[in-house]
């Protein structure tokens, strides 16, 4: 028996249309099937804490004393696993765990405000810098880009905080 | 419509936008601009509202945020309790009442939006006034992230109130405005201050515009902001003083009626009496004077004050007139008297600095004698800077001259440099010093209000020490005396200065109440923000929720998550649908969404070394490939948490938790391994939803797996109980399990959260033949509580041990240790008589609340409880579980379950009601 394909569903699948109606101040859309690999090791350097580090189509974020998250494109699982593996590493693979929301727009500061408690103006929380924080009561992890943000949230998570970016949106969107 | 007492020109308000409104059932006028208070005062309707406890006619005493009298309803656009009349900005159409005591909630739901935001700065400065707009522009010329906040429509503060120096606040304001670092915001009330200057302050964004307010605008707005320095200047309220008959309309604070004449070109009255213990007073009558106001005379307390227009060493001994003052009696220092007819007595007892927010943040408030107040001492263990009028500074030059240097100060701080501003020119003329006086000789005490809003007059605050209190915390709780909506904004230290005149003490020695937030009301819709309904707390969902929902699922709460409870199908009832899809599970085969579950990647050397120790059983010598049960307990050998433990490779394992303790489990491991452990080379990682996990259930299941994963050997030899394969279901990379939770032969099937669907989809279509029936939580439970298999928080909670619950094959007795072993040596927990988990069958069939109490026949002794109670289709009865103590003893006889309306027998059995022999698990 062989898989319908068509079936492979993103956690933020059902809302895709509605995010998408979003335009102007706010634009939100999730980049699925992103390739994700937690790696825990110690004594490594790079990146340093509270940020991260772009090599070509993978980035590797911070996110605690000894422990990564390497985010790659769909489907490179298998090549993030071999990269990264060896003594003392310990490297899972967490690809679905996450989805990824990225943010940009004018009012993209505005929108994350009304959620997030740490401070994410550029002089203090620049491109590259990464946190796990807690937004709209849901915990993810959150980076700066070169343009706007990303927003790893677990995806049980995926589509409250869906809920909440439409729900917080019209304020911003109307050009208060 | 004619406005009697607005002035012709004059005042910030826009004559050019009249406002109907409606006060006590009457159509009045305004303008843009106004208050409800300036309002009604240029309507000639001075009595607002009457007295909570006494029912004395009141009338408007302040013009802003310390009001005390003017209590109002708003009923109109929606309806709003106990706003004052000073804050509430006009607009068309609005309705309101005069109130006595509580308001009344709206019936229906507010559809206004409220929501929260957070802010951070290296300045905050609270208050726009002279003193915070030089420290607010100051430090913007730093390029510091500058706040500047304001309860007022716009900055100004003090000089919006005297008409001074507006072009430059207007030129102040409009730098701030363009800075791009700076954000002001103006109709926002810094109410609460706590530790690392988190300061939470509420916005009324749309309110003044009535029902013209664009419905997709939050009406009000809560900030959160985190300031690396604050500047405090939050200015002073003027206060009143203790005499008889002192709360009549048309008595009022001098720097009110000055506000009233000059920011909203309303006269509070014709003529005037003046009473004042200090200078400001004699500004405010100069004002009134050059707008039409008759000033009678002025009593000034202070004996040795030389002024032409004062008669100094007067005071006011009565005030006649009931609903508005009509004449005032002035009695000199030898006891004349003279009668003075007036329709406004125009108070000032002095100025009280604003130190609420500096009390809150952990500051000292301390009596300076000279100022006659209490004011900003020290002691701040906050980044915390005091400017102006609220650190005892009246002058306006002084003011400008400690805003700008505050200001610089915290940028300094913050570090940035400021670039200093230019400060318009303001003359402080050498004055007398104020006078310290409370209380009012003569009169009658009963009628001396010391806190208006409360009625707490200078006869209660007798009483008060009469008792023998000597604290003004003490004489508040008795008397209530400040602990209005106003908190004594006005009367507070008046309070305490009549409680020390009363004790025959320095006031400085008594002291102050204790200020806490929230400064001002704050209403429970903003407070909510966005949280309420489903945004309040988030809601897990599984990848398979959609398909759930168009199955016609119910759903249950299980923390966070929604899991499907039961799917009826039409007509049918909850029991009906359980004892269906319980049926499909042990008859043919059924599956169920078991995504929740905990599930953490547990890999290193030292991994299964760890993991007998987290465990009561033996991981360790687990081959891969294989299962194992395993059980959780905290050092006090209470069950924590149970799961399964699968052995990946010789260093790596993936355990599973409970649905409602993943998060728990994980945080177990890690303070066990950073705290007790750190020689351990192991690693833990969640998870939880990489994985979507399918449990498929039934003596047909092995034929459905067959179909969808023909890789697999799935015979009884080929694929044993407790081990695990991986292969391909449905064309996917999964993990199968077999592990069961009914004791059917069972599969649990694990592909990645994204291809959830394609699996349930690929077991629909596979098990359709055999009538494959998706299942919820709540048959689970029955089909698990047949076997006696406990659930942990339900079964247990937190006084089980694992041999309470029939589990004791599962705690090794080879192991040198593991968390809880040592607990097992006590005595007490090897009683024979403690709760044990047993089964219970209700003689008369019936279904027994989970929760009732067991007890003996006669004499009734409490034995324990129900915790699980189901109706079993495959015992074709009812039964239940329960904690009883000596339980195991107790099998075969009867004990009696207490319900509503008596007691009814049950028969104690062991807690394997279904299948004790284990026949069915191989299929």
């Amino acid at each position: 028996m062989t898989a319908d394909r068509n079936l492979r569903r993103s956690p933020l699948h059902g809302v895709r249309d509605r995010l998408a109606t979003l335009s102007g101040a706010i634009t939100v859309a999730e980049v699925p099937f992103l390739a994700q690999i937690n790696l825990r090791i110690t004594r490594r350097s790079e990146p340093r804490p509270g940020g991260s580090t772009s090599d070509g189509d993978v980035d590797v974020l911070w996110l605690g004393p000894d422990e990564f998250l390497v985010v790659g494109p769909p489907g490179s699982e298998q090549r993030l696993i071999s990269a990264y593996s060896g003594p003392e590493a310990s490297v899972v693979d967490v690809s679905a765990q996450r989805t990824a929301l990225d943010l940009d727009g004018p009012g993209v500061r505005e929108l994350l405000a009304f959620g997030c408690s740490i401070d994410l103006h550029p002089r203090v929380f620049a491109v590259g810098d990464c946190a796990q924080t807690v937004l709209a009561h849901t915990p993810v992890v959150l980076q700066r880009r070169m343009s706007g943000f990303r927003v790893l949230v677990r995806s049980s998570f995926a589509a409250h905080l869906a809920a909440w970016i439409l729900d917080a949106s019209p304020d911003l969107t109307a050009g208060h | 419509m004619t406005q009697p007492y607005r002035l012709e020109r004059g005042g910030l308000v826009d004559r050019d936008t009249p406002l109907s409104f409606r006060f006590d059932g009457r159509e009045y006028q305004g303008f843009r601009g106004d208050t409800l208070a300036s309002a009604l005062l240029a309507n000639g309707v001075l009595r607002v509202a009457d007295s909570l406890r006494l029912g004395r006619p009141r009338g408007v005493f302040s013009a802003g945020i310390e009001e005390p009298n003017a209590i109002v309803q708003i009923e109109e656009p929606f309806p709003e309790p106990m706003l004052t009349a000073t804050t509430v900005e006009l607009y068309g159409g609005l309705v309101a009442r005069s109130l006595r005591g509580h308001g009344r909630l709206a019936g229906d739901p507010d559809p206004a939006r409220y929501d929260s935001t957070h802010a951070h700065c290296d300045v905050l400065v609270i208050g726009a006034g002279p003193a915070g707009l030089a420290a607010a522009a100051t430090a913007a010329s730093s390029g510091a992230r500058v706040i500047l906040l304001d309860d007022q429509p716009r900055p100004g503060g003090s000089l919006l109130g005297t008409g001074e120096h507006l072009d430059w606040v207007d030129t102040v304001a409009a730098e701030l405005a363009a800075a791009p670092e700076t954000r002001v915001l103006t109709r926002t009330t810094a109410f609460g201050y706590y530790d690392d200057n988190h300061v939470i302050a509420v916005q009324r964004r749309t309110g003044h515009l009535g029902a013209l307010a664009p419905a997709h605008l939050s009406r009000e707005g809560v900030w959160r902001i985190r300031a690396r320095q604050v500047v405090l200047a939050t200015g002073a309220h003027e206060r009143s003083l203790a005499f008889a008959d002192n709360d009549r309309p048309g008595v009022m604070l001098a720097g009110a009626a000055r506000t009233y004449v000059n920011r909203y070109g309303v006269l509070p009255g014709r003529r005037a009496v003046v009473l004042t213990t200090n200078d400001s007073a004699y500004a405010a009558a100069r004002d009134l004077a050059a707008a039409g106001v008759e000033i009678a005379t002025i009593a000034d307390l202070r004996p040795g004050v030389q002024n032409g227009e004062a008669l100094p060493g007067w005071a006011v001994a009565r005030v006649h007139g009931e609903e508005r003052v009509s004449a005032v009696t002035l009695r000199s220092p030898d006891g004349a008297g003279r009668e003075v007819d007036a329709d406004l007595l125009l108070v000032s007892g002095g100025w009280n600095p604003v130190g609420a927010l500096y009390s809150q943040a952990g500051g000292r408030l301390a009596y300076d004698p000279e100022l006659g107040a209490f004011r900003p001492d020290g002691g701040c263990r906050q980044n915390l800077f005091v400017a102006g009028a609220a650190g005892g500074s009246y002058h306006l030059g002084v003011c400008l001259a400690e805003g700008a240097a505050m200001g610089g100060r915290a940028a300094d701080a913050a570090g940035f440099t400021a670039r200093g501003i230019v400060l318009p020119e303001a003359a402080d003329p050498a004055g007398t010093p104020p006078a310290a006086v409370w209380t009012l000789p003569g009169g009658d005490p009963a009628v001396q209000f010391a806190d208006l809003q409360r009625d707490v007059t200078v006869a209660d605050l007798a009483r008060a020490t009469g008792t023998g209190m000597r604290s003004v915390e003490h004489v508040k709780r008795y008397t209530t005396a400040g602990t209005a909506h106003d908190q004594g904004r006005t009367g507070g230290t008046l309070t305490s200065g009549v409680v020390a005149e009363l004790l025959g003490v320095e006031v400085g020695a008594l002291g102050t109440t204790t200020f806490r937030p929230p400064y001002a009301p704050v209403s429970f819709a903003a407070l909510a923000g966005r949280d309420r309904g489903m945004l309040f707390d988030p809601v897990r969902v599984t990848a398979l929720h959609g398909r759930h929902e168009s199955h016609g699922a119910l759903f249950e709460n299980v923390g966070q998550w929604k899991r499907p409870w039961y799917y009826p199908r039409d007509g049918e009832d909850m029991a009906g649908a359980v004892l269906r899809e319980c049926r499909a599970a042990r008859e043919g085969v059924a599956m169920m969404d078991a995504s929740t579950l905990g599930k953490i990647d547990v890999q290193g050397p030292d991994a299964g070394d760890f993991l007998d120790r987290l465990y009561t059983n033996m991981i360790s010598t687990l081959k891969p490939g294989a299962i194992r049960y395993g059980v959780m307990c905290r050092p006090d050998g209470m069950v924590f948490d149970d799961g399964t433990v699968i052995r990946l490779t010789d260093e790596r394992f993936l355990v599973t938790t409970t649905t409602g303790n993943a998060a728990a489990v994980l945080d177990w491991m890690e303070e066990w391994l950073q705290t007790e452990w750190p020689e351990l080379r192991v690693r833990c990682t969640s998870v939880t939803e990489h994985w979507a996990t399918v449990a498929l259930v039934g003596p047909r299941s092995r034929d459905v797996l067959a179909a969808v994963a023909p890789g697999l050997d799935v015979s009884r030899a080929g694929f044993g109980f407790m081990t695990w394969r991986d292969t391909e279901v449905a064309g996917l990379s999964a993990r199968v399990c077999r592990i069961s939770f009914s004791g059917e032969l069972a599969y649990e099937i694990n592909v990645s959260w994204w291809d959830a669907l394609t699996l349930w989809e690929a077991l629909l279509a596979a098990g359709a033949a055999h009538g494959i029936t998706p299942y919820g939580t709540e048959t689970m439970h029955v089909l698990r509580a047949e076997k006696g298999y406990p659930i942990i928080g339900q079964d247990t909670d937190g006084t089980v041990t694992p041999h309470d619950l029939g589990l004791g094959w599962a705690v090794s007795k080879k192991k040198a240790d593991f968390i809880g072993k040592r607990s097992f040596t006590r005595t007490d927990t090897a009683r024979p008589d403690r709760k044990q988990l047993v089964g219970l069958l209700p003689d008369d069939g019936g279904l027994l609340p989970e929760g009732a109490h067991l007890v003996t026949a006669a004499p009734q002794r409490v034995l324990g409880h129900v915790t699980s109670s189901y109706r079993s289709a495959a015992l074709g009865r009812t039964f239940a579980l329960a904690l009883l103590r000596g339980g195991r003893d107790l099998i075969g006889q009867t004990v009696w379950a207490t319900l509503d309306d008596g007691l009814v027998p049950v028969t104690v059995t062991g807690s394997v009601l279904y299948d004790p022999e284990g026949t069915r698990r191989d299929g």
